[in-house]
């Protein structure tokens, strides 16, 4: 009983940081993805419509990235001293880019007429805090030099050309997202433009997931294993062609006439890339040595956390629910700020 | 590990974490200054209050965000700089703070959505319960981190084995000996800081005879809550003090300079104290007084600096000033309230020029006053960061002195940059004043700097 509670009790915990961090990368994803998109829309009004379609949002959002790293150390301290450390850098640079953007939200009608330096620091602030964490994906992947249950490596060996890569993939991504948004939730110039960009964001997308497809099997050989070693193939085929799918439902979706199939199809294809990666790495935590089990924390400290998770979070999604549901429909210019 | 390191990661906690408590600090109190505004205005019809709540809610976003994102950083930094720290408490520290994250910072920064943007989206009930929902949050949010750094002061409920603290006992974990003083206290704090800025808002807009509705408001409002709430954290405070003095001893010969318990305890009024001399230089003390405030005995005794070891021992010169500051401040508010308090009641509050001058610069003091005491409290703590478990030498990652140094570098510029330009906008605003003419119904995206500006 206890043995078996032991075994399952990480595994929930895990379960419960990769909602948290998917959850965070949808929801920030399309707020960020919006200040990505922020330089190709020169003109003022449009900027401020962008900026009202996220501004009742960005808050909570962000709060599930607090929530994933907080779960993370409640859940596997271990694995939170040695994945902190070893990020260092890009995790820094993600943090006070976060600064730069989340002040604009607020900084940009305060200062107006002159916000322009806060336009720059919103585009800049989000396209580098979505480029630090693609970097910190492709630096999981990639795994630590661990000695004596510590972090043993340098300071930069997060920076190889694969975690570039996964840091302009997600860059892309965000970028993506966020125009699907603007497509559901702008109107006029605004709407037009982001279908413009939905199509050739989604081609870039689709070539980095297969890149990184193809990438990771080729230099991991645990990826390879998984994947493509015996009969896995047969039962994780699902997701690649469900991957096809939710490309074909976004490209249509982004010049069709119902304003959300497009962001429908833009969260599937991150929860299904997301899926893709926890396949790859599962059941390491900080590759290639701590698995959940060696990083989990006492029982007693996960089966606290659970049971408040248990109980909160339902209500959490249901105010969030009501949040978005009370600023549903497209924001019209001139409407928003407080 | 090695010293340089250990004291940069310490300068970078202590700068950022210095930088983010004066936001959440005066959001705590904004946004209950808010939603009380608001409850007024639905429960008198009075337009004015809902001026004023408009006016403040503008300040309270502003300073909202700039305390999201100088809190977020720190959440992390316990891994980046301090993960043995993470190991050694991450057990018992964790979930507390995840209960933060659950019960209040996603209440809170839901809500915010609608309090902020709602005003035509729903009923205006729902807004003000939005409000009142956000001004809980902050509260609970309060409640948790508290819990958590008077765990850090005052641990219990745990058992340590290896040098890694497992929790026992919940219950005795959050409500750990410090817990209710600390929590009372510092919310309190929060409170009396904000009534403060309010006050001295109030005051300015009497002086220069603008928004005369709203500014007898504030100022009326603003004194009525330090004339309470001075005292009030006085008392406190003294409390606190009794509790920190029966749990963490050594803290509180510093915070007096009480280098030797040779009998009835005096009072230090002024002094340098020596670390290395173990003595204070230029010392000014009152006889027996020490005894009275802490014993509440002519008689009392307590313990000295010199009855532990050197290696346990807190730094004293910074525990020392920054008490005499904290206390110092708390006298200044107490004067001011009753002193405003005292007008009102003679009807001579909006006319006594040379009061309304005073108030209108007392508006940072508070601030002030906060840093000062997490200063005593937190550097009172050293040589340990979990009290009797883990030394803060012994909770640093294993990070290089470059990386440590430029990351410090980057914080420090990155926040004298955007806050120093956010303190300039919240002044911009409270100089503008609140929008005079009643709100119209579809409000347009620049409501009132453009005209203001010219």
């Amino acid at each position: 009983m206890t043995a078996t509670y032991a075994f399952w009790l990480p595994v929930v915990s895990t379960g419960i940081v990769g909602l948290a961090v998917a959850m965070y990368v949808i929801m920030d994803g399309f707020d960020l993805g919006v200040g990505i998109l922020f330089p190709y829309f020169p003109q003022e009004t449009h900027r401020d419509q962008m900026m009202n379609s996220v501004a009742p949002f960005w808050d909570g959002n962000e709060t599930w990235l607090v929530l994933g790293g907080v779960w993370l150390l409640v859940a596997f301290p271990l694995a939170y001293s040695i994945i902190t450390p070893a990020l260092y850098v890009p995790l820094i640079t993600m943090l006070l880019a976060l600064v730069f953007r989340g002040v604009a939200f607020e900084f940009r009608w305060v200062a107006k007429p002159s916000h322009r330096k806060w336009d720059v620091a919103f585009a800049a602030g989000s396209t580098v805090a979505a480029f630090a964490q693609g970097t910190m994906v492709g630096g999981i992947l990639i795994g630590f030099r661990i000695e004596n249950g510590q972090f043993a490596g340098g300071p930069l060996d997060w920076l190889t050309p694969f975690s570039i890569m996964c840091g302009a993939g997600l860059v892309v991504g965000y970028a993506l997202i966020g125009a699907c948004w603007l497509v559901m939730k702008t109107s006029g110039d605004v709407e037009k433009a982001a279908r413009r960009f939905a199509k050739p964001l989604l081609i870039a997308l689709v070539a980095f997931i297969v890149l990184i497809s193809v990438w990771t099997p080729l230099q991991f050989e645990r990826v390879a294993a998984r994947w493509f070693g015996g009969w896995h193939m047969a039962y994780l085929s699902p997701v690649p062609l469900i991957t096809a799918a939710l490309s074909v439902s976004c490209w249509r979706g982004s010049s069709g006439r119902h304003p959300t199939i497009a962001f429908n199809a833009a969260v599937g294809l991150f929860v299904i890339s997301f899926v893709g990666l926890a396949i790859s790495t599962l059941p390491y935590l900080a590759p290639p040595s701590i698995t959940l089990w060696d990083a989990a924390a006492s029982p007693k400290s996960q089966t606290f956390m659970l049971v408040g998770t248990t109980v909160l979070v339902p209500f959490v999604l249901g105010y969030t629910f009501f949040v978005y549901h009370t600023f549903r429909g497209k924001v019209h210019p001139g409407e928003g700020y407080h | 590990m090695d010293a340089h390191t250990l004291l940069l990661a310490r300068i970078q906690f202590g700068f950022t974490i210095s930088v983010h408590i004066i936001f959440p600090a005066f959001s705590i109190g904004s946004s209950a200054f808010v939603a009380t505004l608001l409850v007024l205005w639905r429960r008198s019809g009075s337009e004015h209050y809902l001026r004023i709540a408009r006016f403040w809610t503008k300040i309270f976003a502003v300073s909202f965000a700039m305390g999201v994102v100088s809190g977020i950083p720190l959440s992390y930094e316990l891994g980046t700089n301090w993960s043995r720290y993470s190991l050694a408490t991450g057990n018992v520290i964790g979930p507390l703070i995840g209960y933060e994250v659950l019960t209040a910072f996603f209440l809170e920064s839901t809500f915010l959505g609608i309090m902020l943007f709602g005003w035509t989206r729903v009923p205006p009930w729902l807004h003000v319960t939005s409000a009142i929902l956000v001004a809980l949050g902050t509260m609970i949010s309060g409640f948790w981190i508290l819990a958590a750094n008077s765990w850090m002061q005052t641990p219990a409920g745990h058992t340590v084995v290896n040098g890694i603290a497992y929790p026992v006992d919940w219950f005795h974990v959050i409500f750990n000996p410090s817990f209710p003083y600390r929590f009372t206290h510092m919310m309190t704090a929060a409170y009396l800081t904000t009534s403060v800025v309010v006050l001295a808002a109030g005051a300015r807009y009497v002086l220069q005879g603008k928004f005369p509705d709203e500014a007898r408001t504030m100022l009326r409002m603003g004194i009525g809550m330090v004339a309470i709430l001075g005292p009030a954290q006085l008392f406190f405070g003294d409390q606190h003090g009794l509790n920190t003095l029966e749990h963490q001893p050594a803290k509180v010969a510093a915070m007096e300079g009480h280098w030797e318990d040779t009998g009835p305890a005096a009072l230090v009024l002024f002094g340098i104290p020596d670390q290395q001399g173990e003595r204070n230089r230029a010392e000014i003390a009152i006889p027996r007084l020490g005894g009275l405030i802490l014993k509440h005995d002519l008689n009392g005794r307590y313990a000295g600096l010199k009855d532990f070891p050197k290696a346990d021992r807190p730094p004293v010169l910074p525990v020392f000033f920054a008490f005499r500051i904290m206390v110092g401040i708390g006298v200044l508010l107490i004067m001011l309230g009753l002193t405003g308090a005292y007008l009102w009641s003679r009807g001579k509050l909006f006319t006594t020029r040379w009061y309304l001058q005073a108030a209108t610069w007392s508006w940072p003091i508070g601030f002030i006053a906060i840093l000062a005491g997490w200063i005593t409290t937190e550097s009172g703590r050293q040589p340990y960061v979990a009290y009797g478990i883990t030394r803060t030498a012994d909770a640093l990652s294993p990070v290089g002195t470059a990386t440590v140094a430029t990351s410090l570098v980057a914080f420090v510029l990155v926040y004298a940059v955007v806050f120093s330009i956010g303190i300039y906008y919240i002044r911009r605003l409270v100089l503008t004043g609140p929008k005079p003419a009643p709100a119209p119904e579809a409000l347009p995206n620049r409501p009132l700097l453009l005209g203001a500006q010219k």
